[in-house]
């Protein structure tokens, strides 16, 4: 199968190339991380992020075939040859496939991602309703891979500024937590020109989303929020 | 040479469960703490774990902390220390309640309270019923209960160092342990982390297996960096196989979904767990299930091609159910057995799952070694917790659940002894000793500079399928004996591995090949364990011992990594308040 692989170690190279690779796949190779693995196997300079191999650790978000998506649920027989693959765009390449997420991570943690509750815990759990906690589907099950944010063109061109789709999805996680606060507080630090209206509804988050979130909805829900309290 | 040297009051090694479940604790209590963790924290293993957290909340009908308790020392096959089991059941509704607390997303009942499933060996009134123990979020709980600890520790301040790799352990002429040796993986550079109190939090080794339901990042740090300072490895002969994992691609499915009332089923179309386990059938314990599903394809009643699995039939469910109890679990069945479990069944497979042993410790996290004739005698300094410890709550077999309750429990309670410890110690650190990055630098020294050596994913492949073939489900006297030949052949290859890769930038490569010295030295102390064990207890089941023997092997074993020395210790079989749970035949 073959493989066109974008490499880069500031160690040795002035900026980055692509390599092509041909390997052939063993009979238990079924994802495109099984075929990186493979390749790592031949040529141990090969550098990626990978842990889980089942889509719940976020580790191996990269752009495949000009797609961001996760290696390890990626399937071989669904991808085109030659194979592309990129780093995520947008953030600073620390080598190969590996990106400096610091920009990424710092917009998650500038919106509290805690539940703010200040109130006397009970003895027992807090009460919520099954309706009350199915708030939080489509929203919890955030593996922070990236894959939406470095997606979004308005990240790239500000990701010190704009929030971006993963940290405002979280964001509304909070929000939509009965049991949280703090909901005047979030938005008031939302409400920005940039924070979250850099959003331009490009959709490209619930695009290659891949755990089937939709971050648009959730930035919808933010700025309805905003209006109706401005009312 | 000379390297920086970070000072700390608290060290962990790990950023999963129980290590941020620890520095949480640690950050409350105003002390100066370092995370060191190979992955971003929200990659730690923990974010697998699907079905649960066990804690008898009673909110579904009558539970008790004794129940519990009761179950998990069943479930240990009466290896299980019952003073650390009842230790561990007793605070499990206090960290569950805890967690939600801190907002984790638990599913909910009408009445609001957090919804609990069944879950195997958990039974009301001492094996009576299966019980409905298990709090859950969906079959994503280990993901909420992970992102919900980082969020925890963001809000505390904690301070991590993301993608540094543990080493070595520090340890001073007297034994006191002082810290750790790291790599920082994005620039190559070593570094010493010095600590009052140091906690290993690193998980299990399920990479030691070929086929595992773990993550890459499953080497067993902790239980090589100990082993390499003269720590012993406690009981390292018992994995679990956990009944379904999916044929082929090694991906666990959560017993969730036998607790929500999905079952096995043979090439015949037979529910053979109501054979092996009459009252509690698919939620027996997973040794139980595990043994009958290999038993079940070794008698030619597999399914598939090579008649190598069996089916796991959950359609009958409803597509409701599966939709909002397992979401994830239809997800991977798709992904990676192809099947959409509303219509059809899903191929499983036992695979390896959890390492029941570890690191020895009590229940207060301190870990203990034989010394001057006590067994039992701590080691100043160092603490583990979770997978990586042994405390003994498992014994010879987990109930699933309670890897979760485990991690929380300890985690805190290591926690706790840390800080008594660190505030006992006075304001000054003990003196590093003056060469206490040698024996690191040394190793990636001869790493970066061998030639002529051995290939690291060779040796490893070599090491995973000798563990495959001669420590499964089942165990055999000559396979046994050759596998320690084997294990101990390939911990001489792995002394001699070799990289191509010379780069200084987050050389993967390089933390392969040290993964690998880790990795090695527990499969060698399960495989030499497994060996010396003869008897069959929970996990461990051979076919020229059948029984369990409690007159002769009722006992903990160590494993010192110096010429494969071997060591036992008494099994705590007093609780810390009730009376004594004594050893009968197991039956579900």
């Amino acid at each position: 199968m073959k493989f066109r692989i974008q490499r880069y170690d500031p160690d040795k190279d002035a900026k980055p190339y692509m390599q092509d690779y041909d390997v052939a796949m063993g009979p238990s190779d079924r994802m495109l991380l099984d075929a990186l693995v493979r390749i790592k196997s031949v040529d141990d300079t090969l550098s990626l992020r990978r842990s889980c191999r089942e889509g719940v650790c976020g580790s191996d978000a990269m752009n495949i075939n000009g797609k961001n998506g996760l290696a390890c649920i990626t399937k071989l027989d669904e991808v085109a040859e030659p194979v592309v693959i990129k780093p995520l765009p947008g953030l600073p390449i620390i080598r190969d496939l590996i990106v400096d997420m610091t920009h990424f991570f710092a917009q998650y943690h500038s919106i509290k991602p805690y539940l703010v509750n200040d109130e006397p815990a009970p003895e027992k759990e807090r009460l919520q309703s099954p309706e009350q906690r199915a708030e939080l589907d489509g929203l919890y099950e955030c593996i922070l891979c990236a894959c939406c944010s470095t997606a979004c063109p308005s990240f790239w061109w500000n990701p010190d500024k704009f929030v971006g789709p993963a940290g405002l999805l979280n964001a509304y996680r909070f929000i939509a937590d009965s049991r949280d606060l703090a909901t005047n507080e979030r938005l008031d630090d939302l409400e920005d020109p940039y924070r979250l209206f850099r959003c331009h509804t490009i959709m490209n988050c619930v695009d290659v989303c891949p755990k089937g979130l939709n971050p648009t909805l959730a930035i919808g829900r933010i700025k309805e929020l905003m209006v109706k309290r401005a009312v | 040479m000379t390297v920086p040297v970070r000072k700390f009051d608290a060290v962990i090694v790990g950023a999963g469960g129980s290590g941020m479940r620890a520095s949480l604790e640690l950050a409350k209590a105003g002390l100066r703490v370092a995370v060191l963790s190979k992955v971003f924290p929200t990659r730690s293993h923990t974010v697998a774990a699907q079905g649960g957290v066990g804690a008898a909340l009673g909110n579904m009908g009558e539970d008790s902390w004794l129940w519990h308790m009761y179950d998990t020392i069943k479930g240990s096959d009466y290896l299980g220390d019952q003073d650390a089991i009842e230790f561990m059941c007793r605070m499990a509704p206090e960290v569950v309640i805890e967690l939600e607390h801190y907002g984790m997303p638990f599913d909910r009942n009408e009445n609001g309270t957090i919804y609990q499933r069944p879950f195997g060996g958990h039974s009301q009134n001492f094996g009576e019923r299966p019980v409905q123990r298990s709090c859950c979020a969906a079959d994503r709980t280990g993901h909420a209960m992970l992102h919900t600890l980082y969020q925890r520790n963001v809000h505390a301040r904690t301070q991590f160092f993301v993608e540094w790799m543990a080493l070595d352990l520090i340890r001073d002429a007297e034994g006191h342990v002082l810290g750790v040796t790291a790599l920082e993986m994005e620039t190559g550079e070593i570094a010493i982390f010095h600590a009052k109190a140091t906690l290993f939090a690193t998980g299990g080794a399920g990479r030691i297996f070929h086929s595992s339901t773990n993550a890459f990042i499953n080497t067993g740090d902790g239980l090589g960096m100990a082993a390499r300072a003269g720590i012993p490895l406690e009981d390292m002969e018992f994995w679990q196989f956990h009944p379904t994992g999916v044929a082929g691609a090694g991906v666990l499915i959560t017993e969730g979904v036998r607790g929500e009332g999905g079952y096995l089923l043979n090439k015949n179309g037979e529910r053979f767990m109501e054979r092996y386990a009459p009252t509690m059938k698919d939620l027996a314990s997973r040794d139980v299930v595990s043994r009958a599903m290999a038993t079940e394809i070794k008698e030619g009643r597999g399914i598939g091609e090579h008649a190598d699995h069996v089916l796991l039939k959950l359609d009958h469910l409803g597509l409701e159910t599966i939709e909002k109890r397992l979401p994830g679990i239809r997800e991977i069945a798709l992904k990676f057995a192809n099947v959409d479990p509303v219509k059809d069944p899903i191929p499983v497979v036992p695979t390896v799952h959890y390492q029941m042993g570890g690191i020895p410790t009590n229940y207060h996290g301190e870990v203990i070694v034989p010394a001057g004739g006590n067994p039992e005698t701590p080691v100043p300094g160092f603490y583990a917790a979770g997978e990586c410890g042994c405390a003994s709550i498992h014994g010879a077999n987990r109930l699933g659940t309670n890897s979760l309750t485990d991690l929380l429990v300890m985690g805190k309670s290591a926690a706790r002894s840390m800080i008594a410890f660190i505030a006992a110690s006075g304001r000054e650190h003990r003196p590093l000793p003056n060469n206490a990055a040698d024996y690191s630098i040394g190793r990636v020294n001869r790493l970066d500079s061998q030639a002529g050596g051995e290939d690291v994913s060779e040796v490893r492949g070599e090491m995973q399928r000798s563990m495959q073939a001669h420590c499964g489900v089942f165990r055999f006297p000559d396979l046994l004996s050759a596998g320690v030949e084997k294990i101990r052949a390939v911990s001489e290859r792995v002394k001699r591995t070799q990289i191509k890769d010379k780069s200084k930038v987050f050389n993967t490569a390089r933390i392969k090949a040290l993964e690998l010295d880790n990795l090695v030295e527990v499969a060698r102390a399960t495989m030499v364990l497994a060996n010396a064990r003869q008897e069959s207890r929970g996990a461990h089941d051979r076919a020229d011992f059948h029984s369990r023997d409690d007159v002769n092997w009722l006992k903990h074993s160590l494993w010192y990594r110096d010429a494969d020395r071997l060591d036992y210790k008494p099994v705590h079989l007093k609780p810390l308040s009730v009376d004594t749970f004594q050893p009968k035949a197991r039956v579900y």
